[in-house]
């Protein structure tokens, strides 16, 4: 099957460049660009692009959706296996490790050096930079789009309750929900607990809490890290948030049943979620009319000292064996992106934060934040923002992550069917995740992450 | 006196297969070649490089607790969901050919169903089976609890045993009834003259004579159920609730392309392939026994 799906890539590709290579003299360099966003977003990097394209005449960018970012990854992979692969590629947060072993890729800084970019890596948000960059803080890839993940409250809801304010601790949010389901509210609460809430539940709740994920920092020291979300503060956490399910302050929400939070939220249906900022604009376009809402930082236990919150998304990385054209153009594509006009147009139209301290601030100076529908936005960037990043707090360096996220999901669904306990479901998770993390180790012998 | 048509030389005979062969090497062999090579290996994804590390892939993979459970899982699945497109379509095909009234309309659209594409039914019956927006709905209403697929296994699994069972009863009939047409009207008619009621015929008559295609059908199905329930199981459960519904096709799917763990997928397909051979034998072996080839 890999092989067929190959093949047809490896055709896909070929056909494509046979197409686009060939330049004549004074026509524009035209080098590929893959993504992985779909829908809406799509057609926003599309303009993206045509901005890009009209903004000089030497290079042409050929933006191409692969769908998600599965299949963004995968389809490069391909591509790359058989010598065809895109000149810049977005690949999501957790294949960073993955990337970096990957040998398949020109260093960001470098590239940007070589064409005599300057950029002032000082300038990123520290949580967002040193997610992507390595352990000794060279950027190999370019941040992009970017989101950290908020707690969304009804705020009539808790007016009812008679709260102006959204609960900062978990013990808080444990009294509130409580007060609300006496209220008559049938859905305090919506959570979902499959692969994709690992993020907001499993991730930031660690980073917010200075919890490790896995041993050697998160995995960033070396790849011999072995997950130890079982002796965490996360355990106390599901055990919380099973509790609440079982009191029916907590109803799971997903798509397969009918309704996802985001959706069962912006109905007024259930009264707090977790998710991302990506999701601001989708709840203002579809909520109930007139329902007062907000978005605040993720909770914390009390007696905890609030640490930054983890960045999600995806970052842009260069591949090699390309010309040097090409590569002139994928550094003024960057350079492009990283502009703080580029900033507004891209969070303006998407729910996406500016990555940079100059975009922010050229947002705010803009007025960006001051009313709806963008209004709270800037809670994100609070959140990221919280403190220095720590070791443990800089983000996740995990081999095949993906898996792992796999894996979270179905020990949380195990225990929350009561097929096992708590201890029991984290226990196994971090057996079978040790084992994921011991075969990536295997596959890359004597290599270190850079 | 027996005709044949011969060559004067071996050559030109091999030359008239050549063109089959390359096609069946060149999109068979050589691809099954490179998965058992890549089973044997540890493949780094970008092709950086690979370890030859003989059948420990198959070692770790049989050892691993979630694997028995995904093949047991994929035969809860070829069992159940086989029997049922096969007894519904069986059925739907002995009343359409007794010319019921409005007979010709079922004939056209019981054949439908087939021509539905995996994703789009598995989104469909994702609608239909939802337990809080579809007709499950109104189930859970009158019985609160009874169907949640989120977080029940069992309910999961029915939820795509339906789907796929749904889809392959119109492939069932389209056999069942041309079967069924070929049988001489001339013989139930015989029979119902000398007075046996239609299940009596059914059974005595109509049944033995389409054994072929039953046996033909149940192999199909099998071998089906074993491949083709991806797309549905992808949309509707995506594997879950906490492995339920992680077929062995799912599995190989997700480990390979989503965990970029090619080794371990190859690994799974190779098993994968040996089982349906082994399935595809024993049916050959013990079950072609009982059947009347006219």
């Amino acid at each position: 099957m890999t092989i067929i799906k190959r093949g047809f890539a490896a055709l896909a590709a070929g056909a494509l460049s046979t197409a686009l290579a060939v330049p004549a003299i004074a026509e524009p360099v035209k080098f590929d660009f893959w993504f992985g966003l779909s829908g809406d977003l799509a057609r926003v990097v599309d303009t993206l692009c045509k901005n890009f394209n009209a903004s000089q005449k030497d290079y042409e960018v050929v933006c191409t959706s692969q769908g998600n970012y599965d299949a963004t990854l995968q389809n490069t992979i391909a591509a790359f296996r058989a010598g065809k692969q895109p000149t810049v590629v977005q690949v999501y947060d957790v294949g960073t490790a993955t990337m970096m072993l990957s040998g398949a890729y020109k260093p960001a800084d470098k590239l940007m050096e070589e064409n005599g970019y300057k950029i002032d890596y000082s300038d990123y948000f520290p949580g967002i930079a040193r997610y992507y960059a390595t352990s000794k803080g060279e950027m190999l890839s370019f941040p992009f789009n970017s989101s950290t993940a908020l707690m969304y409250w009804n705020k009539d809801a808790f007016a009812k309750i008679g709260k102006t304010e959204a609960p900062k601790t978990w013990e808080d949010v444990g009294a509130d929900l409580k007060a609300l389901k006496d209220a008559g509210y049938d859905c305090p609460m919506a959570i979902n607990i499959s692969a994709n809430e690992s993020w907001q539940l499993m991730e930031q709740f660690s980073a917010l809490h200075n919890q490790p994920i896995a041993t050697k920092n998160n995995g960033y020291d070396g790849l011999d890290a072995r997950l130890e979300v079982n002796k965490t503060k996360f355990v106390q956490y599901v055990t919380d948030l099973k509790k609440w399910y079982d009191a029916g302050l907590i109803k799971i929400k997903s798509k397969d049943l009918g309704q996802d939070m985001v959706q069962a939220f912006a109905t007024g249906t259930c009264q707090l979620i977790l998710t991302s900022v990506g999701d601001h604009g989708t709840v203002g376009r579809t909520q109930k009319e007139g329902m007062s809402w907000d978005v605040a930082e993720l909770p914390v236990y009390a007696g905890t000292e609030r640490k930054n919150s983890l960045v999600g998304g995806a970052s842009l990385w260069v591949l090699s064996g390309k010309s040097d054209a090409e590569y002139k153009g994928a550094a003024a594509f960057l350079n492009f992106i990283h502009d703080p006009k580029t900033a507004l147009f891209w969070s303006t139209n998407t729910g996406y934060i500016p990555v940079t301290k100059s975009g922010f601030n050229f947002m705010k100076s803009n007025g960006f934040y001051d009313k709806a529908p963008y209004k709270g936005r800037e809670v994100a960037i609070a959140s990221l923002t919280a403190s220095e990043p720590t070791e443990i707090t800089r983000g996740i360096r995990l081999g095949n992550f993906t898996q792992i996220r796999a894996e979270f999901g179905t020990q949380m669904q195990a225990i929350f069917a009561n097929k096992v306990s708590v201890q029991e479901g984290l226990d196994t998770l971090v057996k079978n995740g040790d084992a994921i993390l011991e075969r990536f180790q295997q596959t890359y012998p004597g290599k270190t992450l850079p | 006196m027996e005709k044949r048509v011969t060559f004067g030389r071996w050559t030109i005979g091999i030359l008239f297969a050549v063109p089959q062969l390359i096609l069946i090497f060149t999109f068979f062999y050589w691809p099954a070649g490179q998965a058992v090579y890549w089973s044997l290996t540890l493949q780094q994804p970008w092709g950086g490089g690979n370890i030859w590390v003989g059948l420990d892939n198959f070692r770790s993979i049989l050892a691993n607790a979630d694997y028995w459970n995904s093949i047991t899982a994929s035969m809860i699945f070829a069992g159940i969901s086989t029997g049922l497109a096969m007894v519904i379509a069986l059925v739907l095909a002995a009343l359409t050919d007794r010319q019921l009234a409005g007979s010709w309309l079922y004939r056209v659209v019981l054949i439908w169903p087939y021509g539905i594409a995996a994703p789009a039914l598995a989104l469909a019956f994702r609608f239909i089976l939802a337990p809080e927006a579809g007709f499950m709905a109104v189930v859970n209403k009158v019985w609160p609890g009874f169907w949640d697929p989120g977080l029940d296994g069992a309910d999961a699994m029915a939820s795509v045993i339906i789907a796929f069972s749904w889809k392959y009863v119109g492939y069932n009939f389209i056999f069942f009834l041309a079967a069924l047409q070929a049988i001489p009207r001339s013989l139930i008619e015989a029979a119902a003259m000398d007075g046996s009621g239609v299940i009596r015929r059914f059974w005595d008559i109509q049944f033995p004579l389409i054994t072929p295609t039953i046996f033909f059908l149940l192999v199909i199905n099998i071998t089906e159920s074993f491949q083709d329930s991806f797309g549905i199981v992808d949309i509707m459960t995506a594997g879950g609730p906490a492995n339920a519904t992680n077929l062995m096709v799912y599995k190989i799917y997700s480990d390979g392309f989503k965990g970029l763990d090619y080794s371990g997928a190859a690994a799974q397909s190779i098993i994968l392939m040996l089982l349906i051979i082994a399935l595809t034998i024993v049916q050959f072996r013990f079950i072609e026994r009982r059947v009347h080839y006219r």
